[in-house]
């Protein structure tokens, strides 16, 4: 086999598991929009938000350290103590599932009914508020996230040497192997579980039914005992974990840092290939916008256009199926009856 | 013929029980417009109670006033002889109170036995940790709600398609998806608002033979609003006659065909 081809092939793997961190970013939008029609433009943030609290809780940091000792004069920073990943694992998810209790409570409550501008206007809002928040809480310095659930066994870092090792043979005397990042390996598989279970839950338990039917028909869910107040906290809350989870994958490969947030732009055009209200429309996008990008980089954009293509190949793919296939490709197709 | 207390029995010799939902001195209004003025009527067990009137008389709100939508300014509403407190749709729904809407309000997206399944949700107890993970409790309740789901199903001759998303349905069937949706919480009070609307002759007769089939298999006690006044006489046992936001008439088929204000409001006098 040619060298050239191997390269597209690896390029073409790359795309591939970069595509499922923006999958992972997308669900969450995903999961809320169909719920509640909510554009939610924090789910990012939350991600970030998510990220800087798992690693506040593993190095046992004082949350409002700055507030704390600005206030009182004190100098305090850590609580000494480095928590179990798995522990600091499920207090995160508690703090996700108080903060969409909050948001409910103290934003949307206040604004059913709205237009769906004025909705999204609010999550700009949470958006920012979050970042700051976040900042006060745990502070702004780039910092590493390690998960491990045993000594020893953390989230893999760098190349996979079997699958280097089990391909060199492929090429030439050049040619060394597909170099595939270990950890987007473990995010694929993650990825794949977490769409699993959520697909399992909305088929087939009684909240999951619930919230598709809120997703469906408000007044109608209301009249057979739905709690549409219920049903949002449980979204925003599943809408925390995957961000949580994305936080992690994101945090892991490249430090949990505040552009992190800035992937929720690269979501947008996943959601625009991928449709608003498809679970796997979002995980495909994904795929489509991950393996595009890096491919359309190597192949084209590189020799030709001087590189650096990644930055707008997506919204310019975005585009255009926003002329030719607005709904996107698994979205509900849009038909007005006149 | 009407006891307080215990009812009474109809001319086909059913038994009609004790006072389930009673409104009294209902008023709604809209900014200032009065949508129901200062109205009181109760429903029994066991009866079809139908309120009729001409368009805009007000029906459609005294149902939402019933079933949550909307909460009276003035007023109480008494179920099973409590006074209600101010209660989300939601809430009168788990109580026993279930509905259907004028204009269909049905999970598109989902199949028939799922639209159905959803009216199940007030008998399903089991909370999230048990749901999701699936095995023991959640299955068995899950096996036992569905067991009811398809008896509503045969029961409405629907079983062809229990499969079908409700968006590819004709209107009759989707009334027909949407009753049972109702029927499969097991109501205690079962509101139909307008089920016949935009039906043809040959469909309104089906309406009609499964409202009263309902009553009489399962002994539901049925509201329902209709404003074509030839269905609702044949149909049921009481009736309350509405007009521009007032009652005009209450009472058995007969007392209210015979009322001057009811002929008045019907046949269009000019009001003074």
């Amino acid at each position: 086999m040619s060298e050239a081809f191997l390269y597209t092939v690896e390029v073409f793997l790359n795309g591939l598991m970069a595509g499922v961190l923006y999958a992972l970013v997308a669900l969450g939008f995903v999961l809320i929009y169909k719920a509640s029609g909510i554009f939610n433009f924090a789910q990012g943030v939350m991600a970030l938000f998510a990220a800087m609290t798992l690693v506040g809780f593993q190095n046992g940091q004082v949350p409002f350290a700055h507030l704390i000792n600005a206030t009182f004069g004190l100098h305090v920073t850590n609580f000494g103590w480095n928590l179990h990943s798995v522990v600091a694992v499920f207090l995160t998810v508690l703090v996700m599932i108080f903060l969409a209790w909050a948001v409910q409570r103290f934003v949307f409550r206040h604004l059913v009914g709205q237009e769906p501008i004025i909705l999204f206007m609010a999550t700009i809002g949470l958006a920012y508020f979050l970042e700051g928040f976040a900042d006060l809480m745990w502070g702004s310095e780039i910092k590493t996230l390690d998960l491990c659930w045993s000594a020893g066994h953390c989230l893999p870092q760098g190349g996979n040497f079997w699958i280097e090792d089990m391909t060199a043979g492929l090429g030439g005397e050049g040619f060394y192997g597909f170099f595939i990042d270990s950890l987007d390996i473990v995010a694929a598989v993650v990825a794949m579980v977490l769409v699993a279970a959520l697909v399992a839950f909305a088929q087939y338990t009684k909240q999951g039914r619930a919230m598709r039917a809120v997703a469906d028909d408000h007044q109608a869910a209301l009249s057979v005992g739905v709690s549409l107040n219920f049903i949002w906290i449980l979204v925003w809350s599943l809408a925390g974990f995957v961000a949580l989870v994305a936080g992690i994958m994101w945090g892991a490969k490249s430090g949990v840092q505040f552009s992190l947030s800035l992937i929720a732009l690269k979501a947008l055009p996943v959601l625009m290939l991928g449709g608003f209200t498809s679970i796997p429309g979002a995980i495909v996008g994904g795929l489509i916008i991950g393996v595009g990008e890096k491919l359309f980089e190597f192949l084209i954009g590189a020799p030709f256009l001087g590189g650096a293509t990644e930055n707008w190949f997506a919204y310019m793919l975005a585009l255009l199926f926003l002329v030719f296939r607005p709904q996107g490709l698994f979205g509900e197709k849009i038909i007005e009856r006149v | 013929m009407l006891d307080q207390a215990e009812g009474y029995t109809t001319a086909d010799g059913r038994r009609i029980g004790p006072v389930v939902m009673e409104m009294k001195n209902i008023t709604l209004r809209f900014g200032g417009v009065e949508a129901i003025k200062d109205i009181s009527f109760d429903i029994r067990e066991g009866e079809i109670r139908a309120i009729i009137g001409p368009n805009g008389a007000g029906k459609s709100s005294m149902l939402n006033v019933i079933s949550g939508f909307y909460v009276p300014q003035e007023g109480q509403v008494f179920y099973q002889g409590q006074p209600r407190p101010p209660m989300k749709p939601f809430q009168v729904a788990r109580q026993g109170i279930a509905r259907t809407f004028q204009n269909i309000a049905l999970f598109e997206g989902m199949s028939v036995l799922d639209n159905v399944m959803t009216g199940r949700l007030t008998h399903m107890q089991t909370g999230l940790f048990w749901q999701s993970m699936w095995k023991g409790k959640a299955e068995q309740e899950e096996t036992a709600n569905r067991e009811v789901a398809e008896k509503i199903i045969d029961f409405l001759e629907i079983q062809a398609i229990r499969k079908t998303p409700v968006a590819r349905l004709p209107y009759g069937l989707k009334k027909r998806v949407e009753l049972a949706r109702a029927l499969a919480a097991e109501p205690s009070l079962l509101l139909l608002d307008e089920p016949m609307a935009g039906m043809n002759v040959e469909e309104k007769e089906d309406m009609s033979r499964f409202i009263l089939d309902v009553n009489d298999e399962f002994g539901t006690t049925i509201a329902l609003i209709e404003h074509d006044m030839g269905v609702v006489m044949d149909l049921s046992d009481r009736v309350v006659v509405m007009d521009y936001g007032k009652k005009i008439g209450d009472g058995t088929p007969d007392e209210v065909r015979n009322n001057q204000d009811v002929i008045d409001a019907y046949l269009g006098v000019a009001h003074d």
